[in-house]
Formats: C-alpha cells, structure tokens, sequence
C-alpha cells in the first residue's frame, strides 16, 4: 500500500505543478464573476443560471483536468524511460496502474473541492442558504463519475497510441454518455432489428455516468438524493472503476515497454 | 541585387494601408451581419435565432424547475408552458397526467436512474419565476424578431413580480423591433389595463392593435385569429368597464366572429345589452 501512495503521491505532485488547474479555475472563476454581474430587469435576486453556468464550467473543468492528467501519466513515464527504473524497483505493474490511479483521483478530488467551495461561496453570498447536503452529495457523485472516468483513461493510454488520442476519445464518450445514456433504449426501441438489439446491448452493457449529475438538484434547490440510493451509485462507481482498472492492468501486463 | 528586409516589410505595410483605405467603403456592403446593431448578429448572423429558440425552451425549463421532457421523450413538441401561462391559461388535472413524460420507469437501471434526477412536475412560484428571465433576456437579444419572447417576459413581470415599468420597457423593445406585431400591442394595452390602470392608453394601444391585424393578409388573418379575439375580448371589457356598453358590444361581436365560444360571448353581449338598455332613458315615441 506504501508504494501505491508513493506513486500516487508524485501524481498529486505533478498536478499542482502544472498550470492546468489553475488556468481552468481562473477561467471559471471569471466567467461566473461576469455572468454574476449581469444585471437582468432590475433585478438582483436571480441567481439560477449562475448556478448553472458555474456547474457547467465545473464539470467541463473537472472532466478536462481528469481526462488530460491521467492520458499523459503512463506513456510520459514510457517516453521519458522512467518506466524501467520504476519497474525494477520492488514495485507491480498492478501497483503502478493503482498507483496512477489514486493519484489522479485524489488530484481531481483536491480540485473539485476547490470548485464546489467556489460555488458554494458564490451562490451562498447571492442567496444565503447553504444547503451543505446537497453541495456534499453532488461533490461526492461527481467525484465517484470521475472515478471511472480516470479508470476509462488509464485503460485508454495503455491500448492509443498517443495521451492526445486518449484524451479526445474519452471525451467524446464521456460525453456522448452522459447526454444520451439514459435514452438509449428508447433510442433502440426505434430501430429495426438488429440496431434494436445492439443499442439494447450498449445501453446495458454501458457504465450509467449520467446518474452521478446532480447539477439539477442544485440549480433547482431540490431534496437531498435517498442516502440509499447514493451509497448504491457509489457501488455502482466503484465496480466500474475495478473493472476498468482490471482491464487496464490486463493490457498494461501483456505490453512490451520496450516499443 | 539584395533588399533590405525592412524595405520589405515597409513596402507591403504600405501596401496593406493603401488597399485597406480603398476597400474599406466595399467592404461595408459585403456581409449584412456587419450592418447589424446588435453583437450577437454581428457574431452569429442569422444562426443566432437557433440559439434564440435554445434559450427560450430553457426560460421553459427553469419554469418546470428542471423536470422536462428531452428530445427523446414524448411530449418533447408541445406548446411550452410559459406560453400557455401567458395567456391566462391554467393547467387542469388532466394536462397534469398528460404531461407525464416519464411513465413507468422502462428497466432497472431508468428506475434507479430516476433518484438522480428531477421526478416532480412543479411551477415556479412565490416570485421565483424571475429565474425565467435571463432566457428570456437573451432570447430576445439574440432573435430580436421573435415576438412570445417579449409576450410571456411581459406577462411574468407584470403579473408575478408586478414590475410594470419593466414590463413596459420590454414590450417597447419588443414593438420597436416588430412594429406590426399586434400580440405585443395585446400585451401592452393588458399592462395598461390590467397593470397601470391607464385605460385610456390601452384603448388607444388596443385599437392600434386591431387596425395591424386588419392590415394583414386574410390567411394570416386566418391563421391568427385568437389574436383578434383577445383583442376585442379585452377592448370590450375595458369599454364595459368605462360606462360605454355600446362600443363593448360592437367589439364583442367583432369577437364573435373569430371565437371559439361564440355561445359564451353571445350571454356577455345579452348582459351588457341590459346594461344598456337600463342605461339609456326611455324616450316615448311620437
């Protein structure tokens, strides 16, 4: 466990090294503080659609920070060769994928705290509530996605040639899961045979990330999730990533470094 | 021979300045989003109204508090909800059930999936629906020419926030944009009415209105015709309120002729006849 926090330790490193975080924070924080400013009629009390453009720069932030620190981990330490001085300490390849893992989830969770308490801090001081709960379980469910996100993207490194690749695939489906997830089966309930079927299969066969966006509950001020329900999608999160980073660890094993 | 790259780079700036002087005037003339006055025109040109339509729907949205049907769903076409509320209409049980897009849940994971997102139809209300309009500010931004956006703007300040200056404004935005536009002209002469007080000014707004309508062509007539019967539905009371029963007739008849429900305004017109008839003093004929 040592040598995995070891690892994990230099990723968080790397993080707040690089300029990423900061840009995308910077850039968020501006466009929120000018969308804030925007007077509409006269009137000072609307606040939703900062809420809404905040998450959005949130999400779309958090996704680039995940997806790009993670792509670039294995085959940067391949290109620089520091792979086998790595390798030939006492050290799994299993251990490095976890290792890589771990880092990049703690990083992205360090910065997400950073941004829900940005939000938080923005949208308490225009409507003085604080509905710590709700900031909790969406800043937890968002970390969880991002769990099988990263664990998606170390499994991608090790099969794409290059982190750009990487990153944009990921992106895409990421993306694409997230906006049309839910409506894949009527989406295939459309379709002739055998689309039907192989939608149908997709839609099972796909991990859901379009539960853990509790975006809506924030704009709208809705209740607290069933705590049930979130320990479940945690579940669901955490087989997702086993999978994923078992996968990964399949592919990473049978990889000649040399090449 | 060898030119100095100075020379160079002098010679094509001079270049540069002397065509730019001479095309400028041209250049004008080239794209009609540069004649724009509005940024957004400038910027998208007439792809802005896709956006316009975008940001009207979430008005829509934010109305629903978040629980509304996608592209996928059924009922994903209906008229939106702002635009029905607008005109004073209120929702029955029934349209309650209909607008269930959701049903029963498909499968498991659609069953699960429904903790993480918003299940209830609910309405803004306790002048939360101000949160509609900064949509509506945008959509009228970017498609200047897209009358509901200034109708239901209006209609939500007036009627929930009771910012009739607001309101005013807006329509008067609106108006100058569409000049001939009489659902605006129906807004304004409400907001005089019903909001100001100010009945003179809303007949005059109000008759304006029905004289735009009359201006357009028969099949527009056709097509808008519910337009006219508000218009003279709301010239009718505004006169019946004044004393003046019978110019509240006549434009109760004009109603008449373009209304659903004939029946219904066929009992108004027979009240205010009485109205009038115990109004106008018996003179014996000779």
């Amino acid at each position: 466990m040592n040598k995995i926090i070891a690892l994990a330790g230099v990723v968080i490193k790397e993080l707040y090294r690089r300029k990423d975080f900061y840009v995308l924070f910077v850039l968020t924080a501006l466009l929120t503080v000018a969308a804030g400013s925007v007077n509409f009629f006269h009137d000072e009390k609307i606040v939703r659609y900062v809420k809404d453009i905040c998450l959005l720069l949130i999400w779309v932030s958090a996704l680039v920070i995940a997806i790009v620190t993670t792509a670039r981990q294995i085959p940067a330490e391949r290109e620089a060769r520091t792979i086998f001085p790595l390798l030939a300490k006492p050290v799994s390849r299993a251990q490095v994928i976890v290792g890589k893992f771990l880092g990049c989830w703690l990083a992205t969770g360090v910065a997400l705290v950073v941004f829900y308490f940005f939000f938080a801090i923005i949208t308490g001081s225009h409507e003085h509530i604080w509905p710590l709960g709700m900031y909790f379980q969406a800043l937890w469910l968002h970390w969880a996605m991002l769990a099988i996100v990263i664990a998606l993207v170390l499994l991608g490194s090790i099969y794409f040639a290059a982190p750009s690749s990487t990153s944009t695939i990921t992106f895409i489906v990421v993306v694409a899961i997230l906006g049309i997830g839910s409506h894949l089966k009527v989406i295939a309930l459309q379709q002739p045979e055998p689309m039907q079927f192989l939608l149908t299969v997709v839609y099972f066969g796909i991990p859901h990330l379009e539960w853990f966006d509790l975006r809506d509950f924030l704009v709208y001020d809705q209740t607290l999730v069933s705590w049930t329900a979130l320990a479940l999608a945690t579940v669901y999160a955490a087989i997702w990533t086993g999978i994923f980073l078992f996968l990964a660890w399949l592919g990473f094993n049978r990889k000649n470094l040399t090449t | 021979m060898k030119i100095s790259p100075l020379l160079v780079l002098a010679a094509l700036l001079t270049l540069a300045f002397t065509l730019a002087t001479g095309l400028a005037s041209r250049a004008e003339g080239w794209s009609v989003r540069a004649k724009s006055d509005n940024v957004f025109g400038m910027m998208f040109g007439d792809g802005r109204k896709l956006f316009a339509n975008h940001f009207f729907t979430m008005a829509d949205v934010y109305f629903h508090s978040g629980y509304y049907p996608s592209v996928f769903d059924k009922n994903s076409e209906e008229q939106k909800e702002i635009i029905s509320a607008s005109h004073g209409k209120k929702e029955s049980e029934e349209d309650e059930k209909n607008e269930d897009f959701l049903g029963k849940p498909r499968d498991w994971i659609d069953a699960f999936g429904r903790h993480f997102r918003i299940t209830q139809h609910t309405h803004l209300e306790h002048n939360n629906e101000r949160e509609i309009l900064p949509w509506l500010r945008l959509a009228a931004d970017l498609d200047p020419q897209k009358i509901e956006t200034y109708t239901v703007g209006a209609f939500f300040l007036r009627e929930h926030m009771g910012r009739t200056q607001e309101a005013e404004a807006f329509l008067r935005e609106g108006l100058r944009n569409n000049p001939d536009s009489c659902e605006i002209l129906f807004e304004l002469g409400r907001l005089y009415r019903d909001g100001m007080h100010d009945t003179g000014r809303a007949r005059n707004v109000l008759e304006l209105g029905i004289k735009k309508f009359q201006l357009r062509s028969p099949e527009q007539q056709k097509e808008d015709k519910l337009v006219l019967d508000d218009l003279a539905i709301n010239l009718a009371r505004l006169e019946e309120d004044a004393g003046n029963y019978g110019q509240a007739i006549h434009w109760f008849r004009l109603a008449q002729t373009v209304s659903p429900l004939p029946e219904s305004l066929q009992k108004q017109i027979d009240e205010v006849q009485k109205k009038l008839d115990a109004a106008t003093p018996l003179v014996p004929r000779k």
